[in-house]
């Protein structure tokens, strides 16, 4: 074989191959070093970022960051649904442990999020002060089961969408990318739950596990920015209904929608007072 | 072996009026080659199993190759030329693996074509035999779930194309689509194996775009797996260390795994390993 000719063409294809290995030795190198230190909950975060450079893609700064925005969101939630359940008489007996599951989940994930941040040597967000009433737009959130339910929906699609938005940023991050898959998929769980109980209540079985175009069956003007775009029909230029021969519905139901970073944070707004 | 090195030398060919620059740090691209070994074998996988294909020969297996080699983030120069060197250690007797999933982000999306194969399969009986006291709810929401494998199926198929592994051979005779607990649990099964096989994958995917697809789908398919759930044992939507672990994140699984489950429905053999590890 012509070794010689093989070192050219790799040069050629790959002209940052020295840059890529130094990075990732360093990065082997400084990940001995720290994970003596760290608490459990961190390894992922730091084998995450080990890869970071090797792949050329999000830099630690960027990752943090979205783990941040994350963390904001699981910040609303675990307060929302801490504060739901807390409320005797709100929440019918037969829902009480399905909140409870939820609520659950999302102060682990507060948990998980800060304790991966912590451990990485980043710095978490600080908890907002939330106004779940969106400055009186639902001013009965915690005294009307049907407003929580609706505000309880919304609150989870937006998280699928957001979790979602956020999974070019954590490209080829090992095993931060997984538990925000992860995490991503719990919320899809808790939507599909809450879509479900709110479609018994409502009695319209339009309103299903799932996303039909982008309606959000939430009489509210706000709540169109949650379900914007969720009509796509269009993948990767393959248009789903006619290919596979189904209902717009349902191809528009069979892939869910990412929102951008802002698209989100305008969501989020609504509910944070500072 | 001498059907691979005509249609190398066509791979070559593009790259011959380039000139590169030489360095003198051979150690460095030493271990540069070290650390892109397993593309290597992934390609020299790939060049067996077009070499095994019988019917499609050049005409379809070169543009596929280079359909793939485009999408590899290291590019034709490398691969071809380290494939030359390398894959003469290929044994040309070696035993057929099964179906190969193909290369890099091509092995996972056909990965994940398989199981919406499985699945769109399986729904597909469901609602053509509704089991025994369905109800008009749960037959509509089962129909929903089967059009949207089916748009997850034919999805991967388009967008595949040539690099499309063939459709596979189901077998769910062990199965019985008159009673609604096996039915739904059977679903379960599969729903909650979806998920956690693209939260596995998704480590895998090397292109952003790729990535967002699978995302697009696997909240879909934890939303079916929610329902189903609740239709088995409600409340268990996300609730079970079958699925979510102390964190509250879904589990994730390994392709090997995931076929080890899914194989007793899969008759098609499938050679799982090109898939990126």
């Amino acid at each position: 074989m012509d070794f010689l000719n093989i070192l050219q063409q790799i040069e050629k294809v790959d002209p940052e191959v020295y840059d890529k290995l130094d990075t990732r030795r360093d990065a082997m190198k400084r990940f001995t070093n720290i994970s003596g230190k760290i608490a459990l909950a961190a390894i992922p975060l730091a084998l995450g970022s080990m890869f970071n450079k090797a792949y050329a893609i999000s830099s630690s700064a960027d990752v943090y960051s979205t783990l941040n925005f994350a963390l904001t969101l699981e910040y609303l939630e675990a307060e929302f649904y801490t504060k739901g359940v807390a409320v005797a008489g709100l929440i019918p007996g037969e829902d009480a442990a399905a909140f409870n599951t939820i609520k659950g989940h999302e102060v682990a994930h507060v948990e998980f999020l800060k304790s991966a941040l912590l451990g990485a040597g980043a710095t978490p967000v600080a908890k907002p002060t939330f106004d779940f009433t969106a400055g009186g737009t639902f001013a009965d959130v915690f005294t009307k089961y049907d407003t929580f339910l609706a505000l309880s929906q919304a609150f989870e699609d937006t998280g699928v969408r957001a979790y979602k938005g956020q999974a070019g940023v954590l490209l080829k991050q090992g095993a931060v990318l997984t538990a925000a898959l992860g995490i991503h998929a719990v919320e899809a769980r808790h939507a599909a739950h809450v879509r479900m109980v709110r479609s018994k209540r409502l009695n319209d079985p339009a309103l299903k596990p799932w996303i039909t175009q982008n309606t959000s069956f939430i009489p509210v003007a706000a709540a169109a920015a949650v379900y914007a775009g969720e009509d796509n029909g269009v993948q990767a230029t393959v248009n789903i209904a006619t290919t596979a021969k189904i209902s717009s519905d349902a191809a528009t139901e069979a892939f869910d929608e990412p929102l951008s970073r802002m698209e989100v944070e305008a969501i989020a707004k609504l509910f944070i007072k500072a | 072996m001498e059907r691979i090195n005509v249609s190398l030398k066509k791979f070559k060919r593009p790259n011959q009026n380039l000139r590169y620059s030489v360095s003198a740090n051979h150690q460095a691209l030493r271990k540069a080659i070290q650390s892109h070994s397993s593309h290597l074998n992934n390609f020299c996988m790939q060049l067996s199993k077009t070499r095994s294909h019988q019917g499609d020969k050049e005409s379809i297996a070169h543009p596929q190759r280079r359909q793939f080699l485009q999408k590899l983030s290291l590019g034709a120069g490398l691969l071809t030329t380290i494939g030359i060197a390398s894959c003469s250690k290929d044994k040309d007797s070696s035993p057929s693996m099964g179906v190969s999933l193909g290369s890099g982000d091509f092995a996972v999306l056909n990965y994940a074509y398989a199981l919406e194969q499985l699945e769109a399969a399986f729904y597909t009986q469901v609602v053509a035999t509704p089991y025994s006291g369905i109800s008009t709810g749960e037959l509509k929401l089962l129909t929903d779930i089967r059009d949207h494998e089916i748009g997850h199926r034919e999805f991967f198929k388009a967008a595949l194309a040539t690099a499309a592994i063939p459709t596979l051979t189901i077998d769910f005779s062990k199965i019985d689509f008159t009673k609604r607990d096996v039915v739904l649990k059977t679903a379960q099964t599969f729903e909650d194996l979806g998920v956690a096989a693209y939260n596995g994958a998704g480590n895998f995917i090397a292109d952003e775009k790729y990535l967002a697809l699978a995302g697009k789908i696997v909240s879909v398919e934890a939303r079916h797996a929610a329902y189903l759930r609740d239709l088995v044992t409600p409340g268990s939507f996300s609730s079970g260390s079958d699925i979510v672990d102390a964190n509250g994140i879904n589990l994730s699984m390994t392709p090997a795994a995931v076929f080890a489950a899914a194989g007793a429905y899969i008759k098609t053999q499938i050679d799982t390993n090109t898939l990126p590890k």
